[in-house]
């Protein structure tokens, strides 16, 4: 089959087979990386925006060098320095650059929903590189390729999503991705970061570490994010750090032994995980960055090489 | 100039009436009920045979934004849409800028009114100054001078001890106190209630216990005061639970409910349409089943819209950053009716006593029924009208609105105001 959308704006609307499919794209992607001319003419004449309303690193790195391999024009767009700080709407700056007749405009913001809002206002493709706390959907893609490289396969693996889940679009982005591929999730945290009724998505929930990385073949450990606590979720870091730390001895004692360990950055180093542990022999975490750009390569080009009417 | 009405289902639930007759119209009031009258000289007639008149419409919880937002709506506007909605008054609600929280604004509204209203409005008075929540706004004053209620709605008075004792104070002007019920504490930073639709969404939710907490609260306020405390837009089933339980304890205690909580729940959220961001937010399929039932056996006295016109700008962006609300008095009745009566969810006479005789009788407003020597207000229903929402034709100034497209029968055909026809039939 091939690609048929517009966009991609969550993995809560794809098919098991459109997750191969764009999984699959970036496999046969990746090896334009250890090329000595990393540069290829797909999307020659194409042109990308990054339209990123929010501070990153990882992700608006990872689009540009993905665009550049492929040969197209990438722009950068940031709210600061650009007329969103002098009060233009969302909105209207982005019909702005939609004017100037972008193929791919790559969003991050704040806001959930605001891809989708994009989506159907701008006649141009759309991916969303995280929205808020809703989806990021190309982290779960490169999370779901950096896994398939290291086991061999989806079916049956069992992942536990830990730490703060409430306020991460990761953390839904990877339940449904995982979920449709036949894998298990359990997420766990202290109860005020985890969601309500996470289970009607499909995870299973846990409020003890141990328990939860006990019988796994993946940890995702999440990034506690301090600057959205509001409200006394946790009462210290030092505590959360105490009970939801992940520690070499930790490992040790309740892990598999063949358990992988991920992270979409960037780590708070001694409260999620130790640094013994991100920079140990479990740890996958640069492998996902690495995986990271041919995901967007392949959804760039999947995008971007969509001829009109292909989705009729 | 008189008007008579001829041939329509009279449904006037104060006086318990449900029969085919006649409404004779005379100077502005009702003249006579009865089947077959006599038509007198140089009346006008009008054909209304298979329709339903009714008590004009009474809608309690109105935003009109004058003064200070008229970019969203006027005094002009909103009675404009008030009559095409078939609403024949509105009570509007004190959050303009400068908040209706003295006898000057309240004067402005009522001059405004006389000048370029449409329909009868009753101005709602501030509870606290500027609606802070602070000290208590010039209550003797704001009576005085019109006002038929009072709230700080859009905020909830979250300081207890302010609270009792505006209810002590206001207690000698047989005016309600409207409690906007939201624990800010519980619903900060929420765009939506809290559920698995938040949760799939990553809006931050309410849950349905900030409301919950604070009717607890108002109705133990309303117990130890005596005063008649409302609970405007009850939208969750413990709402429902905890008013029934203080009406059957004597409580002075009264709700309203929105069509939109009557017929939306938080799924509608799911296409991030800001237009189905309000406070209180849409609940789940269990709290609307709740709030009809509430509303067929009582225990939810009247059927309001919170009308809450917004430009397109403040609707239009991103959904956590829009402007809470939705403009209801056009689409209103055609909701209620497709959506509610016809389903056979509440008895059409239901419908009609919640939105005319139990507003006027818990506002103590003239109106609510039609009683030869009252003031002629009428509303027209025509239970077989269809229409498809077109917010680009409403008379509101503003078009944020849920149910744009939506195909409804049955609807308002005809609204009079102190017997002048202010929404004529065919329009």
């Amino acid at each position: 089959m091939g690609w048929t959308r517009k966009d991609l704006l969550s993995m809560r609307e794809l098919d098991a087979a459109e997750i191969t499919l764009l999984v699959d794209t970036a496999a046969s992607l990746q090896e334009i990386a250890s090329r000595d001319i990393k540069k290829v003419p797909a999307l020659r004449g194409k042109t990308v925006v990054n339209l990123f309303y929010e501070a990153s690193t990882r992700t608006r790195t990872s689009f540009e060098i993905a665009g550049k391999w492929l040969s197209a024009d990438v722009i950068n767009f940031s709210a600061s320095g650009s007329s969103a700080s002098k009060g233009e709407s969302f909105i209207d700056t982005a019909k702005n650059i939609a004017a100037m007749s972008p193929d791919v405009v790559v969003v991050r913001h704040s806001s959930a929903g605001a891809a989708d809002l994009l989506a159907r206002t701008l006649p141009c493709a759309i991916v969303n590189a995280g929205d808020g706390a809703h989806e990021h959907p190309t982290q779960a893609l490169l999370d779901l390729l950096t896994i398939r490289e290291k086991k061999g396969h989806f079916e049956g693996l069992h992942v536990a999503i830990v730490g703060d889940v409430a306020h991460s679009r990761v953390a839904r982005s990877d339940i449904h991705g995982m979920r449709k591929l036949g894998m298990t999730v359990t997420v766990a945290g202290p109860p005020t970061l985890i969601p309500p009724f996470v289970q009607e998505l499909g995870a299973k929930v846990s409020y003890r570490l141990e328990d939860a990385i006990g019988d796994v073949d993946v940890i995702m450990m999440l990034r506690l994010q301090q600057e959205r606590m509001t409200g006394g979720l946790i009462p210290s870091t030092r505590e959360y750090a105490r009970f939801w730390g992940l520690t070499l001895d930790k490992l040790a004692r309740h892990a598999r032994p063949d358990v992988l360990i991920m992270h979409p950055g960037p780590v708070n180093r001694g409260i999620e995980l130790s640094p013994e542990v991100a920079d140990g022999p479990y740890s996958v975490i640069l492998d996902q960055v690495s995986r990271g750009v041919a995901v967007r390569m392949g959804v760039l080009l999947l995008l971007a090489g969509r001829k009109e009417g292909d989705g009729a | 100039m008189s008007l008579l009405l001829r041939g329509g289902r009279v449904i006037d639930p104060a006086n318990t009436v449900d029969a085919v007759q006649d409404v004779l119209i005379e100077d502005g009031k009702i003249a006579r009920l009865g089947p077959r009258l006599q038509a007198p000289a140089d009346v006008e007639i009008v054909d209304v045979a298979g329709k339903i008149v009714c008590p004009g419409f009474i809608d309690m919880h109105v935003h009109l934004r004058e003064p200070g937002q008229e970019y969203k709506e006027t005094v002009a506007t909103g009675t404009r849409a008030a009559a095409a909605g078939g609403f024949t008054a509105v009570c509007c609600m004190a959050n303009t800028s400068p908040v209706n929280d003295n006898g000057a604004v309240t004067d402005y509204i009522l001059a405004k009114a006389r000048v370029e209203g449409l329909v009868r409005v009753y101005p709602i008075g501030a509870v606290t100054r500027n609606l802070r929540g602070e000290e208590l706004a010039e209550l003797a004053e704001l009576a005085e001078s019109g006002c038929v209620a009072f709230s700080d709605d859009g905020k909830c008075v979250m300081n207890a001890g302010l609270y009792r004792h505006a209810m002590e104070y206001t207690l000698p002007f047989g005016a309600p106190i409207i409690s906007h019920a939201e624990d800010s504490s519980l619903s900060a930073g929420a765009s939506m209630n809290e559920g698995v639709v938040s949760t799939e969404l990553g809006l931050r939710g309410q849950p349905a216990a900030a409301e919950d907490v604070m009717v607890a609260r108002d109705i133990l306020l309303a117990e130890l005061t005596g005063a008649h405390v409302h609970i405007a837009h009850a939208s969750t089933a413990g709402t429902v639970r905890l008013i029934r339980d203080a009406k059957a304890r004597g409580i002075r205690v009264t709700a309203e409910v929105t069509p939109h909580h009557l017929v939306l729940t938080d799924d509608a959220v799911r296409g991030w349409d800001a237009n189905t961001k309000m406070a209180p937010p849409l609940r789940t399929k269990r709290d609307v089943e709740a709030l009809i039932e509430g509303l067929a056996d009582g225990t939810i006295d009247c059927i309001a819209t919170d009308h809450a016109p917004h430009a397109l700008s403040e609707k239009e962006g991103e959904f956590d950053l829009a402007a809470f609300g939705i403009v209801g008095l056009e689409t209103a009745v055609a909701v209620a009716l497709d959506r509610l009566v016809r389903p056979g969810l509440l008895p059409l006479a239901t419908v009609i006593a919640r939105w005319s005789r139990d507003p006027a009788r818990l506002l103590n407003l003239p109106g609510g029924a039609l009683t030869p020597g009252a003031a002629a207000d009428v509303t027209v229903l025509d239970l077989d009208a269809e229409t498809i929402v077109d917010p680009s034709r409403f008379h509101s100034r503003s078009r944020n609105t849920p149910f744009g497209g939506w195909q409804l029968r049955g609807g308002p055909m005809m609204t009079i105001v102190g017997g002048k026809v202010v929404k004529a039939a065919a329009s």
